[in-house]
């Protein structure tokens, strides 16, 4: 009886499996078969890397809006958490708590005025703008990790280093940041998605063609073209665009998993 | 800066040593953490409360994409009894109740199949999760062309069937549907996982008092498994909850946010940048911001109590 039980629940994992690869697997087998008879299987990538301004340029100002937004949010949150959990100042609630309101005010309400302001600080239509929007995102989420992962550490630890003559920024670099590594690749992480997948605010932000992100610039290969819609190439921008998502995450799956068990449950 | 440490060296025990001392020591430790902190604060700042400013006063002026603005009192909040951003509201309340509902039945049981460790099941929740991995603009394009191309996996499953062909995204009802399916597919691991986590969590004793009691699974799953799953499932709850309610790429990438199956946030969208007429559109955000904190709060409460 047991056994037939884990048989069934072996056979309905193993069904439900399949159907949450087929569209992966689906958009992959499309994307390589040609569109007409005696198509060579590279066609659509042919044709998507030459569309607009290039796939390169696509794949470059994506890299770019992703980078910056890595770069300052974990350095913005690896400083700031630090200084949450370790050094008094003043302010420090009043920051934690503002920091951790973006979470209740959702960014496409504030669209519209950081496009204003964008343009006041001539950070509009500019990948680093975008880029800093971006990394402001992943702040209450940062901030949250890397505050728990240093709380996390001993206190002795950080003790020991200042005995032997590290300065506090010393210490942070040489001893504690090995210790908090785990938090800053999951920072980095969900930055990285958030940055290289985010639709909205590059459609908005970006107005010049040559700057925009892969997700726009698919978007408007979708949307954009006189007639009928060129499948073969859309779904090879499908990969394109999803892969290295599904390749980081196949490789950092348990900080994946660590980012949203220790984010979500502590509501 | 190795002075920092000698009162501790010093005087482990006593927890006031000489104050001039520990003041400065203390002033040291302050002006570092305002340093420390000040990128972060920088950029909450200009980038998060300035802009919240911002669409207050934009939100009482006539402010048009090109030209000059000047305060024009409530008038844009007219917008909000426009009969178009009225359906769009009505449309998002559909949308948000039927994903949450669907995507927590579906994550429920994903969570309950999985979450034990047997042979195979670390497998299958790599498989439910990844799609979590793919963006929701790439997910939405993939799923338009699972839906547009006669060729597509998925029309020839209808069509071997005996349905035909189906008119995915033709009508609002027929792109909702096809809609939270595609929304269930992307977040449905994510929810998984929350669920697991709330799974693990329940005391084994319970398990083992109702199996003693006579329970059988069907009554453990209602008296005990529920019961006690219940903060966790709301918290799932609350997130799909509130990303529903801004649901934005979905439906300007699958039906171009036509008006059968324009969002709160696409209304924005075309208020903004369509009509050229951000007053209106910070009006709109207002609105939608004033009703999000309410239910956050609400459910935020909510949650606090269950869980005790």
């Amino acid at each position: 009886m047991n056994r037939l039980r884990a048989a069934g629940l072996h056979v309905t994992s193993a069904a439900l499996a399949v159907l949450f690869l087929l569209p992966l697997l689906w958009t992959l087998y499309s994307s390589l078969s040609g569109r007409e008879a005696g198509g060579s299987g590279t066609d659509n990538y042919r044709r998507l890397a030459d569309y607009g301004s290039g796939l390169g340029t696509y794949l470059v100002n994506t890299t770019v809006v992703a980078l910056v937004a890595v770069t300052v949010t974990v350095l913005a949150t690896t400083l700031g958490g630090y200084a949450m959990a370790r050094l008094a100042f003043p302010g420090r609630t009043l920051l934690f708590l503002v920091t951790l309101a973006i979470l209740m005010v959702p960014y496409t309400t504030i669209l519209v005025p950081l496009y204003i302001l964008l343009g006041w600080l001539g950070l509009q239509n500019s990948l680093l703008g975008l880029g800093l929007v971006m990394a402001v995102l992943q702040l209450p989420f940062g901030l949250f990790m890397m505050r728990n992962s240093f709380e996390a550490l001993p206190v002795e630890l950080e003790e020991a280093a200042l005995i032997d003559g590290c300065s506090i920024g010393g210490a942070l670099r040489r001893v504690l940041l090995r210790g908090v590594l785990p938090g800053v690749v999951t920072v980095a992480l969900f930055s990285f998605l958030a940055a290289w997948n985010e639709f909205v605010a590059p459609l908005i932000f970006l107005t010049d063609g040559e700057k925009f992100t892969l997700p726009v610039a698919l978007f408007n290969l979708q949307s954009g073209s006189l007639g009928s819609v060129d499948f073969g190439a859309l779904q090879a921008g499908v990969v394109v665009s999803a892969l290295p998502c599904v390749a980081v995450f196949l490789v950092l799956q348990r900080y994946y998993v660590r980012g949203f068990t220790s984010g979500a449950l502590k509501g | 800066m190795v002075s920092l440490v000698s009162p501790r060296v010093s005087a482990p025990e006593a927890p006031a040593p000489a104050p001039r001392r520990r003041g400065s020591i203390a002033r040291g430790r302050r002006r570092l953490g305002i340093a420390y902190a000040a990128p972060m604060a920088v950029l909450v700042a200009v980038f998060f409360v300035i802009p919240l400013g911002l669409m207050l006063w934009m939100s009482v002026s006539h402010w048009p994409l090109v030209g000059a603005s000047y305060p024009n009192g409530v008038k844009n909040y007219d917008a909000l009894s426009d009969p178009l951003f009225l359906r769009a509201v009505w449309f998002t309340l559909k949308y948000t109740l039927v994903t949450t509902v669907v995507l927590s039945l579906v994550a429920f049981g994903l969570a309950l199949l999985v979450q034990h460790d047997r042979r195979g099941t670390g497998f299958a929740r790599t498989v439910f999760f990844l799609p979590s991995a793919v963006g929701l603009a790439s997910t939405s394009l993939l799923f338009y062309g699972l839906f547009n191309t006669d060729s597509s996996a998925l029309n020839h499953l209808v069509d071997f069937l005996g349905f035909g062909r189906a008119d995915w995204l033709g009508s609002g009802g027929s792109a909702l549907g096809s809609t939270v399916g595609m929304i269930t597919w992307r977040f449905a691991g994510f929810s998984m996982l929350i669920l697991m986590t709330g799974l693990q969590g329940i005391d084994p004793a319970l398990y083992e008092a109702a199996r003693i009691d006579g329970a059988n699974r069907w009554q453990i799953l209602w008296r005990v498994t529920l019961p006690q799953l219940r903060p966790t499932l709301a918290l799932a709850m609350v997130l799909s909850l509130t990303g529903s309610l801004l649901a934005f790429d979905q439906f300007f990438i699958l039906t171009g946010g036509r008006h059968d199956t324009a969002t709160v946030v696409i209304d924005i969208y075309r208020e903004a940048f369509l009509s050229q007429d951000l007053g209106r559109a910070a009006a709109v955000s207002v609105a939608t911001l004033a009703v999000l904190i309410v239910l956050n709060v609400a459910q935020l409460r909510l949650i606090r109590r269950e869980g005790k």
